[in-house]
């Protein structure tokens, strides 16, 4: 990654962050933890990884993106509204009555998500059926999965059934921020060396800093020239709350709530923050 | 009047030939199976189609995901198990992965009710129609036979949303012929009748025209109904013979608790209450056995068909 797409792909995830607080106040809560987590990598996703085209959010040549831990739909929201998927305005009606913009991804109301989300576990499956779809015209399926998320069997009925369809199109990541609802992931059901458990399965598996940009955009293009014929999984290590420190400094921090004065220290913290 | 026949072919063997000529007509289609090829005649396509006839292995939730993937990317994807594990088991992969997020995906789920026979209570759907009564905007079959299975696989293939279609896997009692045409909510009548009217649906039609038969014998003039799609139903049709026979009996191969009977009486109730009984399993688990064992042992017969008729008329009288 050079510096100049470096820069500008983190500049693009403090407007992520950005816009998220701002959703999050107007709102008092939210899942707020693991829609940071997931900030860098969706920034890196759609700076400088996904063809796509905001105007024309079905073209049928774009990459495809599933965020199986539909519950991060927050971050998705503001990457998709800051590039102009729609109007900015949107992000203020987050959970509301009638809006386009659900606590969880929903494919047939906001304009760029690939796939409807929320029961953990079934955008493994429907990431797997996409990609099959689309083998022989080379767009790209991202999947994003919760650490937690991989208590669920439907992960790892995917992970066999990947490798056997030759999904080399799929490349997936897991978000290890080691939180669940209910406790640490270790506490609750440990899941152990989750890149060690994917490679076993016959992924083409890496471990990189979920939260440094660079480390991010080489493992997807080392996938992409790389996994060839098997699918991949990036194991991302991440902080759940990640970037501000109110939020990363609550031990449950899986969905809280956010006072307009915290939401104001959270910018200003947000702002500081060097490229 | 629909006459019943014997028919010696297997739904099983047919569907090989149907999905085939699907995949000429289309090629969106696709078909998905959880290691159940070789029980539906299709242990042969993945050789010749291998990236359209698909064995994902016994993987049921997986498999309805995969399939609702493909759906987005605009494929028309077949799947395939026995009835229970393309129902309960994966309720929740129909519901979200396939229903509430719009992409169409046809479920065919074999061996409904005590065609189960010798595999028993474990996988003997009598709740699969109640599950998908509940999903929103989907399509329910009750296969009667080989004819209607073979029509209705190929009338599905643009449908959308969620399609079930529960369907025996082995010959059945022929009550329609090849050139038959049947429409989703579009009941069909028949025998008409005066007296009293049987609506059935899957291999209680069969059953339905027997007793009709008998009943003919006896000066009780019954009309019987196939309602073809459980869900959407065709309430027209019922309300018009409830007003001409003033009562009426259901049939069903399923639990008695959100089945077909459940769903004409909802009907009833909102336009013309009348007398109606249900014939059908009284809130039980499955078990082994013969069909012929079954059917007597879950009441699913002519004969019980018979006795509820008679009760029903007697409270259509008063008595």
């Amino acid at each position: 990654m050079n510096k100049e797409l470096e820069i500008k792909t983190k500049e693009f995830a403090k407007s992520i962050r950005l816009a998220q607080i701002n959703m999050f106040r107007t709102l008092g809560f939210g899942h707020i933890g693991g829609s940071l987590s997931v900030t860098d990598l969706i920034a890196v996703l759609y700076e400088s990884i996904m063809r796509y085209d905001p105007n024309n959010p079905k073209w049928y040549n774009r990459d495809r993106l599933v965020v199986s831990k539909g519950h991060a739909g927050p971050a998705l929201y503001s990457a998709l509204a800051l590039k102009g998927f729609f109007p900015l305005s949107w992000l203020d009606s987050l959970n509301k009555g009638g809006t386009n913009l659900p606590s969880h991804c929903d494919r047939n109301k906001t304009p760029g998500i690939d796939m409807t989300t929320g029961s953990l576990g079934q955008g493994a499956s429907t990431a797997l059926g996409m990609s099959m779809a689309l083998k022989k015209t080379g767009q790209n399926v991202f999947l994003i999965l919760g650490d937690g998320e991989c208590n669920e069997g439907q992960v790892w009925e995917m992970a066999l059934s990947a490798v056997q369809h030759k999904a080399g199109n799929l490349i997936g990541f897991v978000d290890c921020n080691h939180k669940q609802l209910d406790g640490k992931t270790e506490d609750i059901l440990d899941m152990g060396d989750i890149a060690a458990k994917f490679n076993v399965f016959g992924w083409y598996t890496q471990t990189v800093n979920g939260h440094n940009v660079s480390q991010l955009y080489e493992a997807i293009r080392n996938a992409e020239q790389n996994a060839c014929d098997r699918p991949s999984m990036i194991v991302m290590e991440t902080v759940k709350g990640k970037g501000v420190a109110l939020v990363e400094e609550i031990e449950f921090n899986h969905h809280i709530t956010l006072s307009a004065e915290q939401a104001s220290q959270a910018i200003e913290e947000i702002n500081k923050q060097e490229n | 009047m629909y006459e019943l026949k014997s028919d010696t072919i297997d739904i099983k063997n047919i569907f090989p030939q149907v999905i085939e000529s699907l995949f000429m007509e289309d090629e969106n289609v696709v078909y998905l199976d959880a290691d159940l090829m070789n029980s539906f005649g299709t242990g042969g396509l993945p050789e010749k189609y291998p990236d359209r006839a698909i064995d994902m292995g016994i993987q049921e939730a997986n498999m309805v995901g995969v399939a609702a993937g493909m759906s987005s990317e605009g494929k028309k994807p077949y799947v395939h198990s026995f009835g229970p594990f393309v129902s309960r088991r994966v309720y929740d992969q129909v519901f979200m992965s396939a229903a509430y997020a719009k992409n169409s995906v046809r479920i065919i789920g074999s061996d409904p009710g005590i065609t189960a026979a010798y595999n028993g209570g474990t996988h003997m759907p009598f709740e699969d129609v109640a599950l998908y009564r509940a999903i929103p905007g989907a399509t329910i079959f009750d296969i009667v036979d080989a004819a209607q299975f073979e029509k209705v696989i190929r009338m599905v293939r643009d449908n959308e949303g969620v399609t079930y279609i529960r369907t025996p896997r082995k010959a059945t009692r022929k009550v329609y012929e090849p050139a038959e045409i049947f429409n989703i909510g579009e009941a069909k009548v028949l025998k008409d009748g005066n007296d009293v009217t049987i609506i059935a649906s899957g291999f209680m039609v069969a059953e339905a025209l027997t007793a009709a038969g008998e009943l003919d014998k006896t000066g009780i003039s019954a009309a019987v109904i196939d309602p073809v799609t459980i869900k959407p139903i065709d309430a027209s049709c019922i309300v018009k013979h409830a007003k001409k026979t003033g009562a009426i009996v259901t049939a069903e191969n399923c639990n008695i608790n959100g089945g077909l009977g459940d769903c004409v009486a909802s009907v009833l109730a909102a336009n013309y209450p009348i007398p109606m009984e249900k014939v059908g399993v009284q809130d039980e688990f499955g078990e082994v056995g013969t069909i012929d064992y079954l059917k007597e042992r879950f009441k699913l017969t002519s004969g019980q068909i018979l006795k509820q008729v008679n009760k029903v008329i007697g409270r259509k009288a008063g008595i």
